[in-house]
């Protein structure tokens, strides 16, 4: 079994409809024992079992550690997804039995801070959400910069208002309303600790502006998970066994593994933890890496792959498994 | 000359780098003795950063005083100590009221250059973002394990605690917690059994 897939049976015991875009699930172990404990910012890998396939995809945990009753996430529905939210938004009901995996968190809390200071873009609220109750139950000082498209689709930016009104920050699009960073980041007593969590686009506009402003890249945290993108269809050998196992079109290579009965590690499946890191054994063709895992040297030697979001595209590709 | 290369050691022992500048909203200089050279050098990679630059000065009782050439550098504040003691509720000061965007830069004495660092890193600060340097002597501020006294500037081992009066072996077991390396008992077993006195690194 790979590290960190240890799973939960659980039952679905609420949905509920947080805005258009966004549902929110409850999910309560079925056997009626605790859940696991978990510190914010931490994820779970879904099940799904769609028709013929399984998806497996990370969702950010957003109800409190504290509470070891259930778990809660928020999904956004992804027209252009694989279809891992569709199936969310569409297939997923009250009482439906559903496996999750045990938490794993690759975007934790630096507990050394003297602050934290959190930049949220749209969904990327949701780690935060059981940051800030984990920081509320150890008086940790906090501060939440939050951007929202419209009103109607900010999610739990009334319930955060509510709580926190000098700690919140909403910032609406529709409104122009933006992050004065440079401004904000400037003003950040030493000590502070920036984390960020949200498009890509902001992830990148946050770790820039704080690389340019001084900051220690050891003071900024950002969790993006890559959705694995659609590919040219390749093969893939197994140095081990000599199988050949086909990646299809809209098939992430370590899905095609599992969907084969290869048991390859994994963690995040978003190609940020480094856990699937694979070795090439020998391979005639181009790499199409994704991850946030590899160098670029490393990415350049052409001797590894992360196969939960990375492809490959040319005649064969053997990996050590 | 104050350059020093230490020989490769246990993963406890500090090492220290070469100072160079990096983009920051402000930036504080922290050096004793001919730690004054290595921030001399920074001043000429980058004259610029000067006019944003808190400097920290403590030059050693005997030596050189670079503390003119410091001046002639144009920092924004300069302040020069007569001892680390007497500078650091300075140092307090100036790491409280500071933002992040704030570069660190450490050069000197081992002693000075671990103690800053506890205080830059009590005030949140990551510790392997603080830049050093090290230049000048290679004495060292020890910690008696069995006493827990801290006796300054030790050049030789082993050596009586300034404490305690054991005879202590200076480890290159390092407390980054309490900026010393770790002195440990030589004769215990056998009281009166000390081993010749070396300089360390001779």
């Amino acid at each position: 079994m790979s590290a960190g897939t240890k799973k939960i049976d659980v039952t679905v015991t609420e949905v509920v409809e947080v805005n258009d875009l966004v549902k929110r699930f409850r999910f309560e172990r079925s056997d009626g024992a605790e859940m696991p404990t978990f510190s914010g910012g931490a994820h779970t890998v879904v099940e799904m079992k769609d028709g013929g396939i399984t998806r497996l995809n990370p969702y950010s945990l957003m109800s409190d550690p504290r509470d070891r009753s259930a778990f809660m996430i928020s999904v956004r529905r992804d027209e252009q997804g694989r279809g891992g939210s569709l199936f969310m938004h569409r297939e997923v009901k009250v009482g439906d039995r559903m496996v999750l995996s045990y938490p794993v968190n690759l975007f934790s809390l630096d507990l050394r801070a003297k602050k934290h200071l959190m930049i949220a873009g749209g969904i990327g609220i949701t780690p935060f959400l059981a940051q800030i109750k984990q920081l509320e139950g150890m008086n940790g000082h906090f501060e939440l910069h939050y951007s929202v498209r419209t009103a109607a689709l900010g999610s739990y930016t009334e319930e955060l208002k509510a709580h926190y009104p000098d700690r919140v920050h909403v910032y609406h699009d529709d409104q122009g309303e933006a992050i004065a960073l440079g401004d904000l980041l400037d003003g950040q007593p030493l000590g502070t600790h920036l984390y960020v969590c949200g498009p890509k686009g902001m992830i990148e506009w946050v770790c820039r502006t704080a690389e340019e402003r001084g900051w220690p890249a050891e003071a900024v945290h950002y969790e993006e998970f890559l959705a694995p993108q659609s590919g040219k269809p390749f093969s893939v050998t197994l140095a081990k066994t000599g199988k050949v196992i086909p990646v299809g079109e809209h098939q992430s290579m370590l899905e095609a593994l599992e969907a084969a009965g290869v048991d390859a590690p994994y963690l995040c499946r978003g190609g940020a933890c480094g856990q699937c890191e694979t070795d090439v054994v020998s391979h005639d063709g181009a790499f199409v890496h994704r991850d946030h895992w590899l160098t670029d040297d490393q990415k350049a030697c052409g001797n590894k792959i992360m196969p939960c979001v990375s492809r490959f595209e040319g005649r064969s590709l053997v990996i050590d498994r | 000359m104050s350059r020093f290369q230490f020989p490769p050691s246990i993963r406890s022992r500090p090492v220290y780098g070469t100072l160079e500048p990096r983009r920051g909203t402000a930036h504080l200089m922290v050096a004793d003795a001919e730690g004054a050279e290595a921030l001399l050098d920074l001043a000429r990679a980058a004259p610029e950063m000067m006019a944003k630059a808190h400097v920290l000065y403590i030059p050693a009782a005997e030596g050189n005083d670079l503390a003119d050439r410091l001046r002639a550098t144009g920092p924004a504040q300069f302040y020069v100590g007569p001892s680390y003691a007497a500078s650091v509720s300075r140092l307090r000061k100036a790491l409280a009221d500071a933002h992040m965007g704030l570069q660190i830069y450490l050069a000197g004495t081992e002693g000075l250059i671990g103690q800053a660092m506890q205080e830059a890193m009590s005030a949140g600060y990551p510790a392997s973002a603080i830049q050093t340097e090290h230049r000048g002597s290679v004495a060292r501020r020890v910690q008696c394990v069995h006493c827990k006294g801290v006796t300054e500037n030790v050049s030789v081992t082993p050596f009586v605690c300034s404490h305690c009066g054991l005879n202590l072996f200076v480890r290159d077991h390092y407390s980054r917690r309490i900026a010393a390396f770790q002195g440990v008992c030589v004769d215990a077993e056998d009281p009166g059994d000390v081993p010749a006195q070396e300089g360390l690194y001779q």
